[in-house]
């Protein structure tokens, strides 16, 4: 669904508008507006942190400090130059984050951000993905109680993609999200 | 509110790609040496296969293009690797530049690798093959190579966009790449032959002129299809 809402994938049914877009008609509309974090790190695992970051930076036409400005947030700098094949997990996480970041995008697709980091990192990257003005996130998440703590509304897939709840956050409960499961 | 990025010029991409594309082959130096292995190895049997000490005219030029035909499909097949290993699609995707430039890259990167190999192949083909000096006739060579290093890393270009993420790509590339290379190759064959001969005539502009409108073709084909093929 992050695809979709990316403009990565085609959809085969119905209607579909980001940022006031239609897809898929005018995806290229959507380019450089979206930051994905998705299961793949989308960076190259045989460059190093920082090389990964300036490619994208050029990409985007960001200035330069940037990158160093987003390393430094994601307290990568001591890491920037090591490849990204050699980082672990939670690191990887951390440099896929702030590639998403680099162009502050107004919307974020972020798909268990905050899977395989630790504690510290966990609360370091919740800040940088945190809700602030002009900004919107999607969140894909399989630990209900969390997201809805940062939630205005909520989306519930089943099996085979199946929509088992649309509407607002308010009032509902990990419980009545666990129950639409079963 | 952030504002919508402003999108950066097709010449700028390019740039962009083709110097990561350039730091990747250089990190992990796998291509340029599988190619350059293949297309010396093919050039060594080439070399007892026709039994006979030296190599002019028709022979000579086969003998030159055949290793870099089988060297230029290695390097179709592996044009979008790193991109299908790392979603490097997707990544670009995601930003602003204009998505036909990643096509555009690919062919310059493959242009810029098919050259870097002719930098070792021509001298060893002067040396292990050819009858006639080869140093006189340099100029007319590597003009004829440049066209069918530009022609072949086009068409690569555009069949490797059509088979990215195809499983049986390494079927595709060839079943698309061989034929409709044959008219830029008979187009090489016809310019080379008569300059590799001994006493070398001078080179017919009328191939390498067929050569360059082949190119330009095919130039405009990808120009066309190049943003469908990377967002589709």
């Amino acid at each position: 669904m992050l695809a979709l809402l990316a403009g990565l994938r085609t959809h085969h049914g119905g209607e579909l508008s980001v940022l006031g877009h239609a897809l898929p008609a005018e995806r290229w509309a959507l380019r450089g507006q979206v930051g994905l974090v998705s299961h793949q790190p989308l960076l190259y695992r045989d460059l190093t942190i920082r090389e990964n970051l300036d490619y994208h930076a050029r990409l985007h036409g960001l200035p330069d400090g940037r990158v160093d400005e987003l390393l430094a947030q994601a307290r990568l700098q001591e890491r920037a130059d090591q490849h990204v094949g050699a980082l672990s997990r939670g690191l990887t996480q951390r440099a896929a984050v702030a590639r998403a970041l680099l162009s502050d995008p107004p919307l974020l697709l972020l798909d268990e951000p905050l899977a395989n980091l630790d504690p510290v990192a966990s609360e370091l990257v919740g800040a940088l993905i945190a809700p602030r003005d002009g900004r919107t996130r999607v969140i894909a998440s399989h630990d209900p109680a969390a997201a809805l703590e940062e939630a205005d509304g909520v989306i519930v897939l089943g099996a085979a993609a199946t929509i088992k709840y649309v509407g607002p956050s308010a009032g509902m409960t990990a419980a009545d999200v666990e129950a639409l499961y079963r | 509110m952030s504002q919508a990025p402003k999108p950066i010029s097709a010449r700028r991409a390019v740039l962009t790609i083709l110097r990561k594309d350039l730091l990747l082959e250089r990190r992990s130096f796998e291509l340029l040496p599988a190619m350059g292995l293949l297309a010396l190895g093919t050039m060594i049997v080439l070399r007892f296969a026709l039994d006979q000490e030296t190599v002019s005219g028709d022979l000579a030029a086969g003998s030159l293009l055949v290793p870099l035909l089988f060297a230029s499909l290695l390097g179709v097949s592996r044009l979008f690797g790193s991109e299908e290993r790392d979603a490097g699609v997707q990544q670009y995707l995601l930003s602003p530049a204009p998505a036909g430039a990643l096509l555009a890259a690919k062919v310059a990167g493959l242009a810029l690798v098919l050259a870097a190999l002719e930098v070792v192949l021509v001298p060893v083909f002067g040396l292990l093959l050819l009858g006639p000096d080869l140093l006189p006739v340099l100029p007319e060579i590597v003009l004829v190579l440049v066209l069918l290093d530009l022609t072949l890393a086009t068409l690569g270009g555009i069949v490797a966009g059509i088979a990215i993420g195809a499983r049986s790509r390494e079927l595709i590339v060839p079943i698309l790449v061989v034929p409709l290379a044959i008219p830029a190759l008979i187009a090489a064959q016809a310019a080379l032959a008569p300059v590799l001969e001994p006493g070398a005539e001078a080179l017919a502009w009328r191939w390498p002129g067929v050569l360059a409108i082949y190119a330009v073709v095919l130039a405009l084909v990808g120009s066309v299809v190049g943003e469908y093929l990377v967002e589709d």
